[in-house]
């Protein structure tokens, strides 16, 4: 006989405003079998916790009932409560008043009727539950982290310290990401490559981390605490064991006038290349789209037009007939760390709202470049030494202007978020520029300074207070070349004076987006992105961390623009989340899963077809000579999301959901 | 191809030219002109600048007459009328509660299924033909193409091509032996719609255009708009008043690919305008045969 | 200026007209900065928008600035947040027109009644009349005159003109749209 308690909550006026809880309650209290009926103003605080428990105990109930919030909300809170007062924690059930009742009513009567019904199905649902436990999973404790930037390095180190192993892959032939590239930092002018390249090397000569260079996932199978990860190891043609990092290759490498990817464009690489003098690891790849070698074989020749890198390594690393190679790493966790692209505004776009900005010239009038290739000019490290030069004649100029929001914040682009880091970054920009070209004079033109963070407004401020920023606010409408220098149009919206001013060199602070394939890595991964392709949080104040599939994580600004200093702090966020699940040798899971009856199953596998998950797999049922019998369907819990749906496609009903059992669902229904 | 024709009241006046010179060669590359029975007025400036419904229901009007006449395709050579026979066509078939409004207004059904072009998008589709039929290559010829606003403005109506970046006259003169040149105010507005209510700004804006095109060293401005032609032509001078440099004549497309395909520049037309063409006229015919092989 | 206008009125008058939202706009002046006219201009287009979304109404209607535009739609071509202000500039003169004629620039307003009155009374408008109209009814009287005979003997005016068979249909056309001055076209259910 059950013994069943019903606690009603007022949630303060949320439900007692529309819904007469003492009615509720009192009603609830003549149902059969219900023994215990109470309301309370606040069922979830601890008083009302505690009457939960008294309760249990008082009335050896054998189940709960809270009519209250959605059990999204509170149903964990209340399955303790039962827990901790001895009864099994899944005899404990929320029936919702409040969202799917007091929120969306207006007539108190029927309100009333309505919380009555939903509370009684669930009396009598909960006088069929059964009692169960959470399922336990192992884990395997190592994680992998996508993506060598900062965020990933970051993330990877963060693990690996704390004690984990980490497989790391980077789809470039060095990690580093966008800021190696960077000449100084906001707010601070710190040189970027000084701070970055040491973690770079701690990263690589962790004992503890695994680095893939060159490399990209290419599947990803399992579960939280139990990922099967296959990478692609794409063929560098030089043999990483071998090779010394001497650059005799490069050097004799004929093809010398590729743009490099590291200058942005403004200087030049070899076929066969490292990216840049600090890469890690410092190990060649051929490019062989552009190697003559692999482009004359491409084309069907058969004769060998050039080999000279391979003839100039005094190890014999070269390797031209290298083919890519699959590896797979078992790991419990992953991160999600592939950071972003800058937007080009030239013609050539994956949508057609991006193809915008003719008015600009499409980015085709020389000497108009983006903010990384401004990094580059004034890096030392840079195509120029860290000398400002235009590109198209190697003149100093001694007017630059900045255009902001290209692509940001412009919704006719189809991008109407904000990129956060360009405010900061122009102001550093212009600091950079005065600082080389004391005579020089830069012009910003923006639509609001967003300088949110420590020392940002300041450091704004700094740009056009001490180093003579010329900032106006208003966009640009057209810019073109007339003869040597730029001509802007612009207006300045504070002043109300339209601007007709000419410039020797134009930068466009291009929004950022997300890396290209993104949508393909997140359905690999089953993780949300939205329609930008930035990987979604699993909840943007609580859980900002994690992503919609449980093991997998996010950092950097794959999830949404940032900067350097909060890519950093996701990072190390996100490796604490990863530690502490990889602080269990076992996983506990909550034991609503489908569960097989395999006396009546017929091995049909239907259920095996449609479940998402792949949770379904064969069992084979041996007699005790150990002799094949039959081949069942069986779930594997860890792998189980309890969505219900082979139990709706299974033509003989073995199939059960634990905790939603046809029993209880009809008796909810029967109970309307 | 034939396709239906809509010349517009500009075409018969200041802008005769502009439909002789398009009737004249037509027959030659193979275009057949349907001019729609009893067009009417588009409202062009007044009507949109006054009262918006008026001037969704005066194009409707030409617009359901080309429809009852079975056109699918109508031709609007005057850049201000394919704006508003264009923004009539997309707006009823966005708005079905509009559409429903102004077919009370005029008595008759209007579906604006006919697809409403411009000279310029119909001439480039024709690229081929004209190259066919060239007989006088325009070679050595520097030529300022002038879009101004209505042929490629606003985007969303103007689809055919970039509105920031057109292409479609340059590809027309250059099927024509012509060198296109490269300027920067060819997207500038004229102004031609206050020519007559407030000159002076017209002119401010008139003379940076003509400017350029000098500057670029462009022997004519060709342009595809009634308005814009008079007035670049009729206002030149006033434009040029103490600035230094020659003269542009202002030229239709259409009267462009005329003398390319050997018309008569007087059946063309070209005698009608203010700024003198004869030099023009001269460069062409004096151009040796050799170099036109060339 | 008070600050106390309601900012609804025109605002939602707009929207609920035309389909545009003036609060939308965020003040970045591209549309200014491309305006061949907004030197000329007290209000320019963003100018304008703000007015409507702060509700200065009179502001709107005082100077000549909406009498300005050209239509040439670079504002609307180049505005990053898909915003049309140069339909909503010929709202704002249809609304002018409506409120008080007398308002409007003579010249301009003198152009548009001479212009609309052609198409009534011909189905076509011909330059001729247009311009002895427009002339009549407060145009500069002198200006251009030395033209016409330059204009006639290109041949490029025609003296009589003709009206279309069907001018019973455009008469009708033009009063009815007239008398019905404000549509209801802005959003759709």
């Amino acid at each position: 006989m059950s013994r069943i308690g019903v606690f009603v909550c007022h949630c303060g006026e949320n439900i007692a405003r529309t819904v007469d809880t003492a009615a509720v309650a009192q009603e609830c209290g003549k149902l059969p079998g219900v023994i215990h009926s109470v309301d309370y103003k606040y069922m979830c605080s601890d008083p009302g916790q505690l009457m939960v428990k008294q309760a249990i105990a008082e009335h050896k109930l054998t189940g709960v009932v809270v009519a209250a919030c959605s059990p999204h909300m509170h149903e964990k809170t209340f399955r303790r409560a039962t827990a901790g007062a001895g009864l099994n924690p899944f005899l404990c059930e929320m029936a919702n008043v409040r969202e799917h009742c007091s929120w969306i009513h207006e007539s108190r009567t029927a309100a009333t009727e309505k919380a009555i019904d939903a509370t009684r199905m669930i009396v009598e649902k909960v006088k069929r539950n059964a009692p169960l436990s959470p399922i336990h999973i192992p884990v395997t404790r190592r994680a992998l982290v996508i993506g060598g930037g900062i965020a990933g390095i970051q993330a990877a180190l963060d693990i690996a310290d704390g004690g984990r192993e980490v497989v790391l892959v980077e789809k470039e032939p060095s990690i580093g990401g966008h800021m190696s590239q960077l000449s100084e930092t906001f707010p601070t002018l710190d040189c970027s490559q000084c701070i970055l390249t040491p973690r770079m090397v701690e990263a690589f000569q962790h004992p503890r981390i695994k680095l893939y260079t060159y490399s990209e996932v290419e599947s990803v199978d399992g579960y939280i605490g139990n990922f099967k990860v296959t990478i692609r190891k794409k063929a560098r043609s030089v043999d990483e064991a071998n090779c010394n990092g001497c650059g005799a290759c490069q050097a004799v490498c004929p093809n010398k006038k590729i743009p490099s990817e590291f200058d942005a464009g403004l200087g030049k690489r070899s076929a066969i290349y490292v990216p840049f003098p600090q890469a890690v690891p410092n190990i060649p790849v051929i490019d062989r789209e552009r190697c003559s070698y692999f482009r004359a074989k491409a084309k069907g020749s058969t004769k060998v037009v050039c080999g000279k890198c391979a003839e100039a390594c005094g190890k014999g690393a070269v390797h031209f007939d290298q083919q890519d190679t699959l590896v797979t790493e078992d790991v419990g966790a992953i991160v999600v760390a592939t950071g972003y692209r800058l937007y080009d505004i030239g013609k050539d776009q994956d949508s057609e709202l991006l193809k915008g900005y003719g008015e600009y010239g499409y980015g085709t009038v020389p000497d108009v470049i983006d903010g990384m290739q401004f990094e580059r000019l004034a890096s030392a490290s840079g195509p120029t030494a860290g000398k400002i030069l235009r590109p198209s004649d190697g003149k100093e100029p001694t007017s630059v202007v900045f255009l902001q929001c290209i692509g940001s914040r412009d919704p006719s682009k189809g991008i109407e978020y904000c990129s956060k880091i360009c405010c900061m970054y122009v102001a550093k920009h212009t600091m950079l520029y005065k600082h080389k070209v004391h005579h020089g004079q830069a012009t910003v033109f923006y639509m609001d300074i967003r300088a949110a963070g420590k020392g940002y407004d300041e450091f704004t401020r700094r740009a056009i207070e001490e180093d003579g920023a010329r900032y106006v606010r208003g966009r640009v409408s057209r810019l073109y070349r007339d003869g040597e220098v730029i001509k802007i149009l612009g207006f300045d919206t504070l002043s109300g004076e339209p601007i007709e001013m000419d410039a020797d060199m134009v930068v466009l602070a291009t929004a950022m987006r997300p890396q290209a394939g993104m949508a393909e890595l997140a359905q690999k991964l089953s993780v949300s992105y939205d329609k930008h392709g930035f990987i979604n949080e699993a909840h943007p104040k609580l859980r900002p961390v994690e992503t919609n599939t449980a093991g997998v994580f996010v950092a950097g600004a794959c999830q949404s623009p940032r900067d350097i200093p909060d890519s950093v702090a996701m990072a190390s966020a996100t490796a604490s989340k990863i530690l502490g699940l990889l602080s269990n040798e076992q996983l506990e899971r909550e034991p609503t899963v489908a569960r097989v009856d395999e006396s009546t199953c017929s091995a049909c596998f239907h259920c095996e077809r449609v479940c998402a998950y792949g949770a379904v797999e064969h069992k084979d049922i041996r007699d005790r000579s150990g002799n094949l019998v039959r081949v069942v369907a069986s779930v594997n819990k860890g792998v189980c999301q309890g969505c219900g749906t082979c139990l709706a496609t299974c033509p003989s009903k073995s199939l059960e959901l634990d905790g939603f059992t046809d029993a209880q669902i009809h008796a909810a229904i029967m109970a309307f | 191809m034939k396709i239906g024709y809509f010349p517009g009241c500009s075409l018969h006046s200041t802008g005769r030219e502009f439909n002789e010179s398009l009737r004249l060669f037509a027959p030659a590359i193979g275009l057949e002109l349907e001019e729609i029975k009893d067009w009417n007025c588009c409202g062009a400036t007044s009507a949109h600048a006054t009262n918006h419904l008026l001037s969704i229901a005066l194009p409707a009007r030409s617009l359901a007459l080309a429809e009852e006449q079975g056109m699918s395709e109508v031709l609007a050579p005057c850049a201000a009328c394919y704006s508003r026979l264009r923004t009539a066509s997309v707006e009823l078939r966005e708005n079905p509660s509009l559409q429903k409004e102004v077919s009370e207004v005029l008595e008759r059904p209007i579906a604006a299924t006919a697809e409403v072009r411009s000279i310029s998008e119909v001439l480039s589709r024709m690229t081929a033909d004209i190259r066919g039929a060239v007989v006088q290559p325009l070679a050595g010829l520097k030529l300022a193409c002038y879009y101004g606003c209505l042929l490629v403005r606003p985007p969303k109506i103007a689809s055919f091509e970039d509105s920031e970046m057109p292409t479609s006259l340059e590809g027309i003169v250059s099927a024509c032996g012509a060198e296109a040149v490269h300027w920067d105010r060819k997207l500038d507005c004229c102004g031609g719609g206050m020519s007559l209510s407030r000159t002076g700004s017209v002119i401010r804006l008139g003379r940076s255009i003509v400017s350029d095109a000098q500057k670029a060293g462009a022997h004519a401005i060709v342009v595809a708009c009634p308005m814009c032609h008079s007035n670049l032509d009729f206002r030149q001078r006033a434009m040029l008043k103490g600035q230094e440099g020659e003269v542009v004549p202002v030229l239709y497309i259409t009267q462009i690919v005329g003398l390319a395909l050997g018309l008569e520049p007087e059946k063309l037309g070209l005698r009608r305008h203010f700024v003198k063409t004869a030099p023009f006229i001269q460069r062409i015919t004096t151009v040796p045969a050799t170099a036109q092989e060339a | 200026m008070s600050h106390n206008e309601n900012t609804q009125g025109l605002l939602s008058e707009l929207r609920q007209q035309t389909g545009q939202n003036a609060a939308r706009c965020y003040q970045c002046g591209k549309c200014s900065a491309g305006c061949p006219m907004a030197q000329e201009m007290s209000l320019r287009p963003h100018d304008i928008m703000r007015a409507i979304a702060s509700g200065h109404e009179q502001r709107l209607f005082e100077g000549d600035s909406i009498w300005l535009c050209l239509t040439c739609e670079t504002c609307t071509a180049r505005c990053p947040n898909e915003c049309d202000p140069a339909r909503v500039i010929d709202f704002l003169r249809e609304k002018a027109l409506a409120k008080n004629p007398k308002k409007a620039p003579r010249p301009i307003r003198a152009f548009h009644k001479a212009f609309i009155r052609q198409i009534r009374t011909h189905g076509r408008v011909y330059e001729m009349g247009l311009i002895a109209d427009y002339k009549l009814s407060g145009g500069a009287l002198f200006q251009d005159v030395s033209a016409a005979p330059g204009m006639m003997a290109r041949g490029k005016l025609a003296l009589m003109p003709s009206t279309i068979d069907g001018i019973a249909d455009v008469r009708r056309i033009v009063d009815a749209c007239l008398a019905k001055s404000h549509g209801d076209h802005g959003e759709e259910a």
